[in-house]
Parts: structure tokens; C-alpha cells; sequence
């Protein structure tokens, strides 16, 4: 009988994590290790002496992401120095869109100058670690010393359209709380997205 | 007799894109709500995509089959384009007459989404293709593609 309810448990246990579909604020990053567009190896652990990680998994096709690109950029340059530096992934597979190969993300890199990593997730495991369902999908992660922890997850703001018409900064407005020793409210948003290419 | 053929093709495209133009209304979230909680008798079949979605433009077919083949029987195909309103002349309409798309078309222009896409389904995560089927009895939310057959079994499975 304790066999039983033991293996019950275990089982139950397992499907959960297996169909946990991601993280949640408050859960422990995932790590990474993957390609960036200069041919280094980024990983998590290289931010052990940042406040913190802006994770943002963007694309270059992705008309959303497009429209971000800019304010991307801008909120690098703003939170780097505060400790808060952005890192781009593309969670794409180029098989499926070829519009977001390695090759043209070192393009587009270099045309806009993108002053952040931008990384390849290379066999697409990271992207379903973190539950990633669109681009742009931003994922803020805090350094609590001990480990990178989610804060807030969701849209970088309330307005793809017009940079110029924005009402609600999210994601500033997140990594100001965390600089402030807050907690981001609200620390989950949602927003209109590209899927993710994955193959069938 | 170039000049006049210029003006014709012009007064044509005039009145072809004056027609989508009336045919494709462009509304913000609280003008596309009433589509999204009709009570009659109907089934209606909202689809969220844009012309810029390939996975959206590839399933498109499989909606417009199912419009047609279940235009007797009460369905109602809507198809919400979520492309960005400076492209509704350039890409949207082009898109809709090249494509001769029978369905009903709405523009949905609402940049502030995190406000409205609890309230299409709190499933949503915001990315498209995406569908709702609902009747008064029933409303179903999917994100996901559909091939036509998948598309028909749900729908059948709101026409019980």
C-alpha cells in the first residue's frame, strides 16, 4: 500500500514537472549556455555579479519584435549600468523560419548594433524551459546572491504600435521596483505575440 | 488613350478598395466585444490572425471551407486581423481581395492587449493563430493551428 501511494506520488510528481509549462515569478531561472551572435558562449552564470537579467526572447521576423527592437535597445543602455543588462534569444527554428538563422542574426545585430547578446537556442531546449509562448517575451530575472530568480514575466510595455504612445512601462517599471527593493506590481503581463517556430 | 486606361484602373481600385474598405471595419477591443458574446441562435467561429502570420495565412482556408460549407447551418465565421492599422490600405485589403476571402473580416486596433486578452479567453497567452468557437452554450478557446478536418470536429462538437 505505501509502495503504491508512493509511486502515485512519484508519477504525479513527474507529469507535473513534465507539463509545468514553464516558469513563474518567484521560480529559479533556468540556466543557459548558448551561441551569441559573435560566435562567444553565453551563459547565465557569466551575470553572477549582476542585480539582475533582462531575458528577452525575440526574433528578427516577428513584426512584434520589430517594433520593439529600438525600445530593446534603449532599456539596455538605460538598466546596464544599474545592473540589470538585457539578453536577447532567439527561440526560433530556421528550418521553420529562415528569416531568424544564425546568420541573419549576426546581421541584424550588426545593422542595429544591438549592445546586448543575442543568442541562438540551439535546439530550441531553452525556450520551453522558461515557457516562452511568443516574441517578444520578456523574462526579468533578480539576483538574490544565491540564485536568479523570476520577477516578472510578460510584455515590455502596453503599446507595439507607438514607442511615443506608451501608458503602462512594464518591464521599466518591474526593474525600477526591483532597484527599489519592491516587488514588480504587476509582475506578469501579457501581450499580442508571434508563436515560436517550432517543427512538427 | 494610356491616360485613360490610367484613370480607369484607378476609379476601379477606387471603388474596390472603397468596398473592402466598408466590408473591413476597424475597431478597438470594446467594438469588437459584442462579436465575441452574441446570444442567438448562431455558432460563431472567431479566428485572431494577420496577414503577416504564416501559420494564421496558411489555416485561412480551412475557415473560409468551413464558412462556406456551413453557411445554412447557422455558423458564423469572424476573422479578427491583428495587423497594425498603418498597414490596413498597403497589406490587409490587398491581402483580403487577392485572396478573394469571403469570411467576415474586422481589424482589431487596440494596442493595449494585456487589457483584452484575458477577456477573449484567459487561456490566451497572446499568440496567434487563435480561435474561439462559442454558441450560448458553449465557448471553447483554442491556440493552436487547424487543419479543416480538426477545424469541423470542434465546431460539431459546439452544434450538439
Amino acid at each position: 500500500m505505501k509502495n503504491l501511494i508512493l509511486t502515485l506520488f512519484t508519477a504525479v510528481f513527474i507529469s507535473g514537472s513534465i507539463f509545468a509549462g514553464g516558469l513563474e515569478v518567484g521560480d529559479k531561472a533556468a540556466k543557459f549556455n548558448l551561441k551569441n551572435v559573435d560566435g562567444s558562449v553565453v551563459s547565465l552564470s557569466d551575470y553572477a555579479d549582476k542585480n539582475g537579467v533582462v531575458v528577452v526572447f525575440t526574433c528578427n521576423h516577428c513584426p512584434y519584435s520589430i517594433a520593439y527592437e529600438d525600445r530593446i535597445i534603449d532599456l539596455h543602455n538605460k538598466y546596464n549600468s544599474q545592473g540589470y543588462p538585457v539578453v536577447a534569444i532567439n527561440p526560433n527554428d530556421p528550418a521553420v523560419q529562415p528569416g531568424d538563422s544564425f546568420e541573419a542574426m549576426q546581421q541584424r545585430s550588426e545593422e542595429k548594433n544591438f549592445p546586448f547578446p543575442y543568442l541562438f537556442d540551439e535546439g530550441q531546449k531553452v525556450y520551453p524551459k522558461y515557457g516562452a509562448t511568443r516574441t517578444p517575451h520578456v523574462y526579468l530575472l533578480q539576483n538574490t546572491g544565491k540564485k536568479f530568480e523570476v520577477a516578472y514575466i510578460g510584455a515590455i510595455d502596453d503599446n507595439y504600435t507607438d514607442a511615443s504612445d506608451v501608458e503602462a512601462f512594464y518591464l521599466e517599471d518591474a526593474i525600477d521596483a526591483l532597484i527599489d527593493g519592491k516587488k514588480p506590481e504587476p509582475n506578469f503581463t501579457k501581450a499580442i505575440g508571434c508563436t515560436i517556430k517550432v517543427q512538427k | 488613350m494610356a491616360k485613360i486606361k490610367i484613370s480607369i484602373t484607378c476609379i476601379l481600385l477606387f471603388f474596390t478598395f472603397s468596398f473592402l474598405k466598408a466590408q473591413v471595419p476597424i475597431l478597438d477591443f470594446e467594438g469588437l466585444s459584442p462579436y465575441l458574446s452574441k446570444q442567438n441562435d448562431s455558432i460563431y467561429v472567431v479566428n485572431f490572425w494577420a496577414t503577416w502570420c504564416v501559420p494564421c495565412v496558411k489555416e485561412l482556408p480551412a475557415f473560409e471551407k468551413l464558412n462556406e460549407e456551413y453557411k445554412e447551418k447557422k455558423v458564423k465565421v469572424l476573422l479578427v486581423s491583428l495587423d497594425f492599422e498603418k498597414y490596413y490600405n498597403s497589406k490587409l485589403l490587398p491581402f483580403i481581395d487577392e485572396k478573394n476571402i469571403q469570411s467576415d473580416v474586422i481589424l482589431l486596433n487596440d494596442p493595449r492587449s494585456n487589457s483584452w486578452i484575458d477577456k477573449v479567453s484567459p487561456e490566451w497567452s497572446g499568440a496567434i493563430p487563435a480561435t474561439i468557437i462559442y454558441n450560448k452554450k458553449k465557448r471553447t478557446f483554442y491556440e493552436q493551428s487547424f487543419s479543416y478536418e480538426k477545424l469541423e470536429k470542434e465546431l460539431r462538437k459546439h452544434l450538439k
